[in-house]
């Protein structure tokens, strides 16, 4: 029964692959992807890597599918799409051809699962995969968050030299009996209550910071796209401290740990003393849970516009 | 040592949300950080004998990240330290408008990912830092908003994701086939037969990377339509980032993959760069376009390591000198192309544009900058004294003394293209006639001279950098005598 499930949703995802690739028109093409997103979040399910499986389908399928949608929107309407590509589709065949070969090729392995499942308490973290981002590769997991803030930085440059200072994004009006009122004022309370719970949980659970922070994103998007609330300047100090509160608290707290060794034989770079590693992990990923939030729902709403 | 490796790693990414703060102050905190980490490195080098390991939060691979600082690793940290102190000293913006604001932070950020680079031993904190450096790489090139460069970089972003795309791809197989990342615990390995596919897929990600011919078609447009001080940054330092992790996993995680087939193709398509771009850079009449090009060529010979130093060869008496050659050449080439991309950044807004008959009498109303483009154009086409001297010196000599004399052909006609398309812009600078350039402080033409000589101070006082390198020199490259 399951094995049929698998063969069936392993078919659906090379289906739907293949027709976001082969797709008439790009809005098709877009709506196959986020349909991708979702069949491979699934997949990430079946394979028991449920943190994986809610990224995939906040980012993957959630936030990309709106940003493609919204970009479909800027572009001039025109029923012209790019003939067959048959040098990419050969290449990405060879590559799944040789990718195929490999995971036949390879012994199964454990990888490093049962050493972070052994060290994880002691860490701070009875979840691995929040040890294992927080602890044992935090200085990844802190890059990580800075590439957000790079890419939003990126970004904001584009705007016209007219627009800077603006808010992010183009200004939104909307109809006041419309359906996207109506939801901006029911889904924001369960949205929040959902995205702090999965930053809550994911001390213990699958859950965290990036997951909790995409869906407080969509949930800002919301409230913003309804028109209830009026996002800040790009110049606003406040808006700014918020971005960089996550990657500073974080870095601010691994550099403490670097001070402290000249003199403290346990103390690191990274370091979280042991004793409050729980409760620091929890106050860090809630900063960065606040930051990944605002800049997501910032990227998405692009650089600031005037109505040109 | 516990406090330096941690400020080298953090403090650009400190500086960059500071800077994200108070984008007025942009300028001031990019000094400040550029001091902090020149005396880091003064007191790192100076105390350096063996490689320094530092676990992240104490956790040991393979669990955890370490950070390691060799030879190797302290010349790359010094050289994009005096590039982007260079840089940041030169680069004009001023208040809190669009670019401004988008510049410092950028900045600092690049120079975060690439100490991040330099510093790591994990494959996939390498891809981490590549992202990091990459994303910042492409909104500088982005940053005058001009069409031109908006295409440019869209160019740049594809084809780097590609290459990030395809580094992930290889690093996901080894971690699947060793459970290891971390690129010491590599060469030890149970050897498995995708072992081959996934050094390919990070090698192929790192050339488009780095911009070896035939993959450089991003590169020109790019590191030209960039206001001149982002250029320095992506035409000196960005390149060698990836070029860093080649050299890392080639010669120090898996030396015993290199086949002579795919050696004397890294070795072919080096020379091919070296000419390709050398003649191109002849047919432009545009200086960033003379100078984006020349960086095409410049990188070609980075890759001559592979066939002069790397796999059977890596044993013989020559193959460390070719490594030292090479990392030389890597040094130089940042020294003098920073300069000269900051030297065209004066002209272009000395003259309003950045063709190169406007250069003409340039010799006398900027000395020295027409000075410091002449030093930084010496050591590139590798005449003595300079860094590129040393370079090619060590890469001719090994090259005919590993009896394959061809591989001396690219450095000895790349230094004749050079010379040929480098001479335009000079004999144009010198030309008898009365500029018509607004005058440039004397100040700002400092800062390309500083690097250009710099560049020549490489081969000049070349033993300390030389005995630098040999700290924690790989394996491969370090049996034989020089």
């Amino acid at each position: 029964m399951t094995l049929a499930f698998d063969l069936v949703l392993c078919a659906m995802i090379v289906g739907a692959a293949i027709c976001a690739a082969v797709a008439g028109t790009i809005f098709a093409a877009a709506v196959f992807f986020i349909v991708y997103g979702i069949f491979v979040s699934l997949a990430w399910l079946r394979l028991d890597a449920f943190d994986v499986a809610l990224a995939e389908a906040a980012m993957g399928a959630g936030l990309t599918g709106i940003l493609l949608l919204r970009a479909l929107g800027r572009m001039p309407a025109s029923e012209d799409r790019p003939g067959p590509a048959l040098a990419p589709a050969l290449a990405g065949a060879g590559l799944a051809l040789a990718l195929g070969w490999a995971f036949l090729a390879l012994p199964e392995s454990a990888g490093l699962g049962p050493v972070v499942r052994n060290a994880a308490p002691g860490a701070g973290a009875e979840n691995p995969v929040t040890a294992v981002l927080l602890a044992f590769r935090a200085w990844d997991t802190l890059l990580e968050t800075i590439v957000l803030l790079a890419a939003l930085l990126g970004v904001w440059a584009l705007s016209r030299d007219e627009a800077w200072g603006l808010p992010p994004g183009l200004p939104q009006r909307v109809r006041p009996d419309g359906v996207l009122a109506g939801f901006g004022r029911i889904l924001p309370p369960i949205g929040a209550v959902v995205g702090v719970y999965l930053v809550w949980a994911g001390t213990s659970r699958p859950g965290g910071a990036f997951q909790g922070g995409t869906v407080l994103a969509a949930v800002a998007l919301l409230v913003s796209m309804a028109g209830l609330a009026q996002a800040p300047r790009v110049t606003s100090g406040a808006l700014r401290l918020v971005l960089v509160a996550g990657p500073l608290v974080f870095l601010g707290m691994a550099f403490i740990g670097a001070v402290l060794s000249l003199w403290q034989p346990g103390a690191a770079f990274l370091a979280l003393p042991e004793a409050h590693a729980k409760s620091l992990i929890l106050g860090i990923e809630l900063m960065l849970t606040l930051s990944i939030a605002v800049t997501l729902a910032a990227l998405v709403a692009g650089p600031p516009e005037d109505r040109a | 040592m516990s406090l330096i490796l941690p400020l080298l790693a953090a403090v650009p990414l400190l500086g960059a949300i500071a800077a994200v703060l108070a984008p007025r102050a942009g300028k001031g905190i990019g000094l400040g950080v550029a001091i902090v980490l020149l005396a880091a490195l003064a007191v790192l080098v100076g105390g350096l004998n063996t490689p320094v390991v530092l676990p992240l939060g104490g956790w040991e691979p393979p669990l955890g990240i370490a950070l390691r600082v060799d030879g190797l690793a302290a010349a790359f940290l010094g050289l994009a330290a005096v590039v982007m102190t260079g840089v940041l000293i030169a680069a004009p913006y001023r208040g809190a408008g669009r670019e401004a604001a988008a510049f410092w932070p950028l900045a600092l950020l690049l120079w975060g990912a690439l100490n991040a680079i330099f510093l790591s031993r994990d494959l996939f904190n390498l891809y981490v830092g590549l992202e990091l450096l990459t994303l910042a790489a492409v909104a500088l090139a982005a940053l005058s908003g001009s069409a031109g460069a908006l295409a440019a970089a869209i160019r740049y972003m594809v084809f780097a994701l590609m290459g990030s795309l395809l580094f992930l791809l290889g690093v996901a197989l080894t971690y699947a086939a060793h459970g290891a990342l971390d690129l010491a615990a590599l060469p030890g390995r149970n050897p498995q037969p995708t072992d081959a596919l996934a050094a390919g897929l990070m090698t192929a990600g790192l050339l488009v990377k780095t911009a070896l011919f035939p993959f450089h078609a991003w590169l020109a447009p790019a590191h030209s339509g960039a206001p001149a001080p982002a250029s320095a940054m992506l035409s000196a330092l960005v390149p060698k980032a990836s070029f860093y992790i080649l050299l890392r996993l080639w010669f120090e995680a898996l030396p015993d993959l290199g086949r002579p087939g795919f050696l004397w193709l890294m070795g072919a398509l080096g020379t091919a760069a070296i000419l390709y771009g050398g003649v191109m850079a002849l047919r432009q009449a545009r200086l960033k376009l003379v100078i984006a090009y020349s960086t095409v060529a410049q990188i070609g010979y980075l890759f001559l390591v592979f066939p002069l130093a790397g796999g059977g060869g890596a044993a013989q008496p020559w193959a460390a000198g070719a490594w030292t050659g090479v990392v030389f050449h890597a040094l130089a080439h940042g020294l003098a192309k920073a300069a000269m991309f900051l030297c065209a950044g004066l002209w272009l807004a000395a003259a309003g544009n950045d063709r190169i008959e406007a250069l003409r009498g340039a010799a006398r109303a900027t000395p020295m900058a027409v000075f410091a483009f002449a030093l930084a154009a010496i050591s590139l086409m590798g005449l003595p004294p300079s860094g590129g001297f040393t370079a090619k010196y060590l890469m001719v000599t090994s090259a005919f003394a590993a009896g394959a004399p061809y591989w001396a052909l690219g450095p000895l006609l790349g230094g004749l293209l050079a010379a040929a398309y480098l001479y335009r812009p000079i004999a144009a600078a010198f030309a008898p006639v009365e500029p018509e350039l607004r005058p440039v402080p004397r100040g700002q033409q400092a800062v390309p001279l500083a690097l250009a000589l710099g560049a020549i101070v490489l081969g000049l006082a070349s033993a300390p950098p030389f005995d630098l390198l040999q700290i924690g020199r790989p394996e491969a490259a370090a049996r034989g005598v020089e």
